[in-house]
């Protein structure tokens, strides 16, 4: 780990989410907002300096270059180019023929939460109760024995954002996490990783609410919904921000010149009390850290309307959104989300299975990349579509060339790798191959567009957490551990 | 004047019918210098010519020559047999969370002690050539499936068969009619999988020795009509995933001279000999890997090529009905994880075919077969391959579906958005 990122994870494990910047400055973070009970305490694996040699790269923002090399060191990329020299006790890999790419990044999977087997029991994903459930944090239903984890990193996804499902206008806190084998999902918590917030729009909230005879039930009603819970977070912001201006005021009273307050308190019958924090309210703090700009939004919306209206929602309460997901609709107002500066997560091509998906094209990943400063993403929301986001790519650009787009692998890797951590707000460490960033890299046996193409090795941190030359591994999961399926009936 | 116009209108329509058939005589079509994929004895012939008329293959070979024929220059690229876009509710649903538009299940909702087999049910009836769905896969490859009911009120959905894509009403192909069964399903078999075969065999006994009216019966007069024609060597597709759930059901079939497809056999792979032994071909989707249930715990991305290799024949389907298309990718996939090149193909054009009885016309590139034929820009397993034309019984079918035309719509704003 960088220094920088210690330090991110010690201010973000301690003061979380709404108060950290003001709370932690005046010292109360303990009081006000808990410990850091709930932070990472992922350790990256010890690995020895590796050398992969002679690949083709696709760096991740944009370029590539043949014949290149990757250093890791500490699991830090330390060098990307040609003809680099190995530190002695290196490991080397030979790459010739293959590629390598960043880690790939998937910015909406539901791993360990909806897990397999799909089974009542292990289902955590939705906490179908209120539509608006912003006090929940998903990270307290991941199942880290998922076998999903390992089929993931198997198709070369190194981080994941875990989302709640989008039953609810606003679902819950989303996580971040490493795909490292874990017992616990802060082993796997992506140390100092903003807040993500999950929210959605369109035909579930109001389906699910609709159903059981409450609001929402349109989205008309949708919309309310979100507008009243910001005013809601709006109230308590201002709430926060008076109990800040007379805890200032008291502490400057305390930090009077000592025989002054010696008098004062001679004078009074007692010294003055300090004043009293608003009670926590879980939803609301997830709120205004969305209104304070600390978390980063993620809106599940289909239909280009809808994504407007929530633009409307976003500039109405002054946030910003990061990306819609799904976005079905998206290449209907690529121009507009460019301009926006908000990112189109994306399926390649799954369409029609309800109304807010009827209008889904092929085209609407390199669509949404078509315009300046873009950000298309491809996400899978599937653990089987996670075990593929290159293959999903491959064909939004296959569609593009139909269309006179030519779109080469060293653009759209981006929007599976540096888009994606863009979204997330960890480009400065993972999503390009270059110097200083996490040492997350894929190995594959050939163009990682190719439907034949397979990762051979994926590195997180510099640590090989997958090697396909070595099948015989036994499960990481302790679910598939022992169990009698592995050979032919008996 | 009605009568007058209604007779005018039929002459009318009698000319354009005459024209029509011109039209296919004047319309054969020679695709030439192709590297053709037979999905015969064959092989892979390069730079060969394919000659179709009246809907049909005439002639496969070198150097054919035909006048009056409508000539493509292939320029090497690779001709395939239209692909087989899976088994599934494609045809009968538009919108599947709009239920008003989803015909594939027939449910009478009946308490589960009223319940009754309705083997008679027969999806096809409710097939929709108007489907946005049709254009959508047609253009990606996709000429033909296999549309069966989803699950009924029992494990018995009903029945169902292969149906051709070229926007027919009449689309059923004839020979591949078969029955579709749900080999366990909680509750309709009493919460056991044990009760599957006690149910099994009540029906068996009903088709032979028919209840009398006021007897409680598991089918109707109707039912027991169509039961008895899968009990009689017609085909029945069985959904089971689980290895010794696919052994019992190898047993019992063989006993009662059933004529078996295993549809799912996610741990087929564990059965391999056995099913190979049986000549029972088993349809997949080689993409499950996950153990979604306790049945699949045994779920891996090389299920196909060990089943290849141990004799069995398989076929592709992705699961997906608007995506259907993606069975091409499925069948891609399994060919990083060891299956040869030309069985993955043989598994969404040639096998499926022949599993459903359609193999003499559907599934091969070959004289007599219908001109079933996609030209591809590339290697047709690959992604960056598309479908350059689509032929469906020697018509070229328009490349062009309601998403083609949001596409062209909306890209031509953005470009012209673009300073």
């Amino acid at each position: 780990m960088r220094v920088n990122e210690n330090i991110r994870y010690a201010v973000s494990g301690a003061a979380l989410a709404l108060l950290t910047s003001w709370v932690a400055s005046v010292g109360l973070a303990a009081e006000s907002a808990g410990t850091d009970s709930y932070g990472s305490i992922y350790r990256a694996s010890v690995s020895p300096p590796t050398l992969i040699r002679n690949a083709t790269l696709l760096i991740g923002d944009g370029t590539r270059i043949d014949n290149g090399d990757v250093l890791i060191v500490d699991g830090k990329i330390a060098a990307v180019g040609r003809g680099l020299s190995a530190p002695a006790g290196a490991r080397i890999l030979e790459a010739r023929g293959r590629w390598v790419t960043p880690g790939l990044i998937d910015v909406h999977s539901h791993v360990g939460v909806l897990p397999s087997p799909y089974v009542d029991a292990n289902s955590d994903g939705n906490e179908v109760t209120n539509p608006v459930t912003a006090n929940v944090w998903v990270e307290h239903s991941v199942w880290t024995q998922d076998p999903a984890f390992q089929t993931a990193l198997e198709g070369g996804i190194t981080t994941l954002q875990i989302l709640p499902g989008s039953a609810n206008l606003v679902g819950g806190r989303s996580v971040v996490l490493k795909n490292v084998p874990a017992v616990s999902v802060r082993d796997m918590k992506f140390p100092g990783a903003p807040i993500g917030v999950k929210m959605a729009c369109g035909e579930n909230p109001k389906r699910v609410y609709g159903d059981k005879g409450t609001a929402p039930s349109t989205r008309m009603g949708n919309v309310a919904g979100f507008r009243q819970a910001f005013s809601d977070a709006q109230d308590y912001q201002r709430q926060l921000q008076k109990y800040q201006r007379e805890l200032a005021k008291y502490q400057a009273a305390e930090a009077a010149p000592a025989d002054s307050r010696k008098k004062k308190a001679d004078d009074d019958k007692g010294k003055e009390e300090p004043p009293a924090p608003p009670k926590r309210d879980l939803k609301l703090e997830t709120l205004v850290s969305v209104l304070n700009g600390e978390a980063r939004v993620h809106i599940h919306c289909y239909r280009a309307d809808d994504m407007s209206n929530m633009l409307a929602l976003a500039d109405e309460f002054g946030f910003k959104i990061a990306a819609f997901h799904h976005g079905v609709e998206a290449y209907k107002i690529a121009d507009r989300l460019a301009e926006r500066g908000v990112c189109g997560a994306l399926w390649a091509d799954w369409w029609g299975f309800k109304m807010e998906a009827y209008d889904g094209i092929q085209e609407n990943l390199a669509l949404v990349d078509y315009p300046q400063d873009s950000c298309a993403i491809t996400h899978s929301d599937s653990s089987e579509g996670i075990q593929r986001l290159n293959q999903e790519s491959a064909k939004s650009m296959a569609h593009a060339r139909a269309l006179g787009l030519s779109i080469p692998p060293e653009r759209a890797i981006r929007w599976l790798t540096s888009n994606a951590a863009k979204a997330l707000g960890l480009s400065d460490r993972i999503g390009t191959l270059a110097t200083g960033m996490n040492a997350d890299v894929v190995i594959w046996n050939r163009d990682p567009f190719s439907v034949y193409s397979l990762a051979e090795q994926v590195f997180i941190d510099g640590s090989m957490q997958f090697d396909r030359s070595q099948p015989q591994a036994p499960a990481r999961s302790d679910f598939m551990l022992g169990q009698d399926a592995n050979e032919e009936l008996r | 004047m009605s009568t007058m116009r209604r007779v005018v209108t039929r002459v009318v329509c009698a000319l354009a019918i005459v024209l029509m058939g011109e039209q296919v005589a004047a319309q054969d079509i020679l695709i030439r210098n192709a590297r053709v994929h037979t999905m015969t004895s064959a092989g892979t012939l390069d730079g060969a010519d394919v000659l179709v008329r009246a809907g049909k293959i005439v002639a496969v070979g070198s150097n054919l020559a035909a006048s009056n024929a409508t000539v493509i220059d292939a320029a090497h690229r690779p001709l395939t047999p239209g692909l087989f876009a899976g088994v599934g509710s494609l045809g009968v649903v538009e919108v599947a969370a709009v239920p008003d538009t989803s015909d594939e299940s027939f449910r009478l909702r009946m308490p589960v002690w009223e319940q009754q087999w309705r083997p008679e049910f027969d999806v096809t009836l409710a097939y929709n050539p108007a489907s946005s769905l049709i254009p959508v896969n047609r253009i990606e490859g996709m000429t033909w499936g296999v549309l069966a009911p989803y699950r009924g009120d029992s494990i018995v959905a009903g029945q169902g068969g292969a149906v051709t894509y070229d926007g027919r009403y009449d689309a059923l192909i004839p020979g591949s009619r078969s029955l579709f069964v749900q080999w366990h399903d909680g509750d309709s078999v009493g919460g056991t999988r044990a009760g599957l075969f006690m149910l099994m065999q009540q029906a068996i006994r009903e088709v032979r020795s028919p209840p009398a009216a006021a007897d409680r019966a598991l089918m109707l007069p109707a039912g027991r009509e169509a039961f008895a024609g899968y009990l009689n060597g017609g085909r029945i597709v069985f959904n089971v995933d689980r290895a010794v759930d696919i052994r019992r059901l190898i047993d019992f079939t063989r006993r009662n001279g059933l004529k078996p497809v295993i549809s799912g056999g996610a741990e087929a792979w564990r059965v391999a000999d056995e099913l190979a032994r049986a000549n029972i071909p088993v349809l997949l989707n080689p993409l499950d890997n996950l153990p979604d249930n306790f049945d699949m715990m045994g779920a891996r991305l090389d299920n196909a090529t060990l089943l290849h290799r141990a004799g069995v024949r398989v076929a592709f389907s992705s699961g997906h009905v608007h995506n259907a298309r993606k069975n091409r990718q499925v069948a891609g996939n399994t060919v990083a994880h060891g299956l040869p090149w030309e069985v993955a193909l043989a598994a969404i054009t040639a096998t499926p075919a022949e599993i459903f009885g359609v193999g003499a016309t559907r599934g091969h590139i070959a004289v007599g077969q219908a001109a079933d034929l996609v030209l591809w820009s590339g290697d047709p397993l690959e992604l960056s391959s598309l479908a350059e034309q689509v032929w469906i019984g020697g018509a070229a079918i328009e490349m062009r579906s309601r998403q083609s035309d949001l596409r062209d719509r909306y890209f031509q704003r953005l470009k012209s958005a673009r300073p």
